[in-house]
């Protein structure tokens, strides 16, 4: 009697549960075999090798093709790919990846260390973004056997920094295929040759890439598609329509109107969510440029980010899929993440407006202070609104705010190259440790003209050195001590602040199965994927 | 013989135009900031490499003064040569040409639809002028072409793929479905039904109105009373005379849309997902790639130029006048 009532209880938490959870009841369902699955491609890329670019644009392709040496696993830890298991020596300055056995490449010729020796020293350290400043200090990769690769690196390397970059810049492509050619022009970048699940078959151009089941796959039996194929399609509105009429079945990385997204949100046959984008979190910024005497003041940025109600904003334009943000690291790196209290900006008028005032900055006619440009980078609807939202709240405590609007490149090269700016507002994308792509927006020292780097003519010893340090230090915990200082240190000084943080949003038709089971889903291999008839 | 001499004579006069909307363009595109390797740094996302950058510079001959970039474009056109596309890192002739019958296709397409639809409907509203067609007929026209091209394709999408999912939302023909021959055919115009009518209907709305009033114009004629007094029947009246007489600014128009057609299918195309040349000539200017935007301009003009000298022609065929002088 009381075992029934127990079952009851059960059961009916477990019905509970699948209302709540739908992905859940599928659980037991058996996999089907075959199938197509289409999906958003919003921007088309001049390459597909996600050894030669690391990017969203890039990995939602190639990554189906080619595969990394390590991935995340479904809780963010690193997990076995190409390579098996990995050590480093106790000085840092050595890590060994055991590979694995049995992988070949689409062509058929085996995968060897030979493979991960040329791809890490011709494209990693030498054309890959991100990759050239990770593996600066890699002096040589060692093959002692076919299956064993040995990094050497000049200074100590962080096992943990590295295991958490190789997922998304640690794409092996074939030896075979490059050597000898001139990497950057050969046919295999815009035709990946690669171990993945899926094999390259066509890409025409402005349409349709097309990819078909990889029958040699390393994961027995998988995948259980047979294609995949990525659509494109530039126009926000036109992509939502053609969701909803099952031409895509997936659009990943935020690509539809936020509008749409709310929308689809609302209709029973699409999940729209931030699920297995966990891995791509992004802040949005407000950059002051140091070289206008007015934001070198510390009182005026203050005043600035005092001026701004975040979670107003939040509420009323972002809703669900955005939070307040506290600074360059953002909540969703567990290893990273500070966990005393950080110096923020709450807002408040008052206390700008006083600082201003404390400044020296008198209103003027109008109530005005001072003019400001603006230069909001093209990105995303979030920035124009975010930009926008700025320049009313500024002019509250008398500050006028000229925007200047432009495309990419007139953006990059403007800001980042001609300094020609006073505040810009764009997004930090996280890549899982501080000293991937985080850092280089505060070290001091970058070449000019690199986007997304500190070129706001800010310069502070003891940031610098706390960036150093924690960039070669060992100890996972004295490492994330010391990105707490590096949070504290930038917060206090405020070079730039990034008071929201967001995580990419996806929309999914339910049809699908074993979706979003990996915080870098949509750039993962899908190798597990199927779809339900 | 006087008209083809008469249409080589504006052929070899269009030259010079087509010389100085390149370099105008080529210069216009100078004063937008950032080149194509920060349209590359901005796909990259960060990180990348400034030495990198400077290097594919000079790959790209970025690093010259502007005067010489544009020399040697000049002496590559004079070759024939239009270079090479750093987007597609390909031949730009080759991607244009890949483009092209897509954009020909939903052009033609369209113009058609528009010049006929647009000469049958003007024809009905004259032939009952003031009456309740002629009001029902403008009055479309009108909400048609005040219309914008994009709402018109997205509703369409929405009512006919979506609700009613009797054509697709998109796309040049149904991905990796290996048609061919009249299957293939098919596919391919029902994918394009939608763009057609779209891109047509802002037209239809032009040709229609200055239909209508040439008709008018034309029947009040001395020839169409004389014509009426022979005791020819109206439509005999209406089709062997007014109606040849009152094409002529149709025929114009169509000279000098054949242009506007291929700028304005962008948002045809883009709403459409067509890979035609509109969206090429947009993604080459966000992507600052030079060769293929002046490729383009180069093709477009080329295009332009061809149809005004198909239109000399058709003038003379219509009004005999024309070709024999005065």
């Amino acid at each position: 009697m009381d075992l029934t009532r127990r079952a009851t209880l059960l059961t009916s938490a477990a019905l509970a549960s699948s209302v709540m959870f739908p992905e859940r009841a599928f659980a037991q369902e058996t996999p089907r075999r075959g199938g197509v699955m289409t999906v958003h491609f919003a921007t088309e890329q001049r390459i597909l090798n996600p050894s030669l670019q690391a990017s969203t644009g890039v990995y939602i392709v190639g990554g189906k093709m080619q595969e990394p040496l390590v991935d995340l696993d479904a809780a963010g830890n690193p997990t076995a790919c190409l390579a098996e298991s990995w050590e480093a020596a106790p000085d840092g300055k050595t890590i060994t990846f055991r590979l694995r056995q049995g992988v070949t490449w689409h062509d058929g010729r085996p995968f060897t260390s030979a493979d991960v020796q040329f791809t890490a020293m011709e494209m990693w350290k030498k054309i890959l973004n991100y990759g050239t400043a990770l593996q600066q200090f890699l002096t040589a990769v060692d093959t002692p056997d076919a299956r064993t690769a040995v990094f050497r690196y000049e200074r100590p390397m962080p096992l943990n920094l590295l295991l958490r970059a190789l997922p998304d810049l640690g794409y092996v492509s074939p030896k075979h295929v490059y050597e000898g050619t001139n990497i950057r022009e050969n046919p295999a970048n815009t035709a990946p040759v690669g171990t993945g699940p899926y094999r390259f078959l066509q890409y025409e151009r402005g349409q349709f890439i097309i990819a078909e089941r990889n029958p040699n796959y390393w994961r027995n039996n998988l995948p259980y598609l047979d294609r995949v194929v990525w659509r494109v399609v530039g126009d926000r509105s036109a992509a939502a329509a053609q969701l909803e009429a099952g031409q895509i079945l997936f659009s990943p990385y935020s690509s539809l109107a936020i509008a749409d997204l709310q929308r689809l949100g609302r209709d029973p046959r699409f999940e729209v969510t931030t699920r297995g984008n966990e891995g791509n979190a992004r802040t949005n910024t407000l950059e002051f440029n140091f070289r206008n005497p007015v934001l070198a003041d510390i009182r005026v940025r203050r005043a600035i980010a005092h001026a701004l109600d975040v979670p107003f904003f939040i509420e009323n334009f972002l809703g669900d899929f955005a939070k307040l943000g506290t600074g360059p690291i953002p909540s969703v790196s567990r290893d990273y993440y500070p966990t005393e209290p950080m110096p923020q900006y709450a807002f408040d008028r008052r206390r700008a407006n006083a600082l201003l005032d404390e400044a020296g900055h008198r209103r003027g006619a109008g109530g005005v202070r001072f003019t400001l440009r603006l230069n909001p980078a093209p990105w995303g609807e979030d920035i124009a609104l975010w930009s926008t939202f700025i320049q009313q709240s500024l002019q509250e405590v008398g500050i006028r705010v000229e925007i200047v609007r432009l495309d990419a490149a007139g953006f990059l090269r403007t800001v980042y190259n001609d300094w020609n700016f006073d505040l810009a507002t764009g997004w930090h994308q996280y890549r899982n440790d501080p000293a991937v792509s985080t850092t280089v927006w505060y070290r001091s020292g970058q070449p000019r003209g690199a986007p997304w780097t500190n070129q706001w003519g800010w310069q502070d010893a003891e940031a610098d050195r706390i960036m150093d340090a924690a960039q070669t230090e060992l100890d996972p915990a004295r490492r994330k001590q010391l990105y707490a200082d590096f949070v504290r240190r930038v917060n206090t000084e405020l070079p730039l602040w990034m008071p929201i943080e967001q995580i990419f949003v996806s929309v999914f038709n339910r049809r699908l199965r074993n979706y979003a089971n990996n915080p870098r889903w949509a750039s993962s291999s899908w190798h597990d994927l199927w779809l339900a008839s | 013989m006087r008209v083809l001499a008469l249409a080589g004579r504006r052929l070899a006069a269009s030259l010079p135009t087509l010389v100085l909307i390149l370099a105008g363009m080529f210069l216009l595109l100078q004063l937008a900031p950032g080149d194509t390797v920060d349209a590359l740094l901005g796909q990259m996302g960060g990180g990348g490499d400034a030495a990198l950058a400077a290097e594919l510079r000079r790959y790209y001959g970025l690093d010259l003064s502007v005067p010489a970039q544009l020399a040697n474009y000049f002496w590559r056109l004079v070759r024939l040569d239009l270079g090479f596309s750093a987007i597609y890192g390909k031949p730009v002739a080759t991607v244009i040409l890949e483009r092209l019958p897509t954009t020909l296709l939903l052009m033609s397409a369209a113009l058609s639809f528009a010049f006929f639809v647009g000469l049958v409907l003007g024809v009905l509203a004259a032939r009952r002028v003031n009456g309740w067609t002629d009001t029902l007929i403008s009055t479309l026209g009108l909400v048609f072409y005040a219309t914008p091209s994009f709402w018109f394709g997205l509703m369409a999408i929405v009512l006919f793929s979506v609700h009613l999912a009797w054509l697709p939302a998109g796309g040049f023909e149904e991905i990796g479905a290996g048609y061919t021959g009249l299957r293939r055919v098919l596919d391919i115009a029902a994918h394009l039904v939608l763009p057609t009518l779209t891109l047509g209907l802002i037209f239809l709305a032009i040709y229609l109105r200055i239909m209508r009033a040439s008709m008018l114009e034309v029947l009040t004629l001395d020839f169409v009373r004389t014509a009426r007094a022979k005791g020819l029947d109206e439509t005999r009246v209406l089709t062997r005379h007014v109606l040849r007489n009152a094409m002529l600014p149709m025929v114009t128009l169509i000279g000098l849309q054949a242009g506007t057609m291929l700028g304005g299918s962008v948002v045809v195309e883009s709403v459409f997902s067509l890979p035609g040349l509109g969206r090429l000539a947009y993604e080459a200017v966000v992507q600052r790639d030079l060769n293929t935007l002046l490729g383009i301009v180069f093709i477009s003009a080329l295009l332009v130029i061809v149809v005004n000298f198909l239109v000399d022609l058709v003038y003379a065929r219509l009004d005999p006048r024309i070709g024999a002088g005065r």
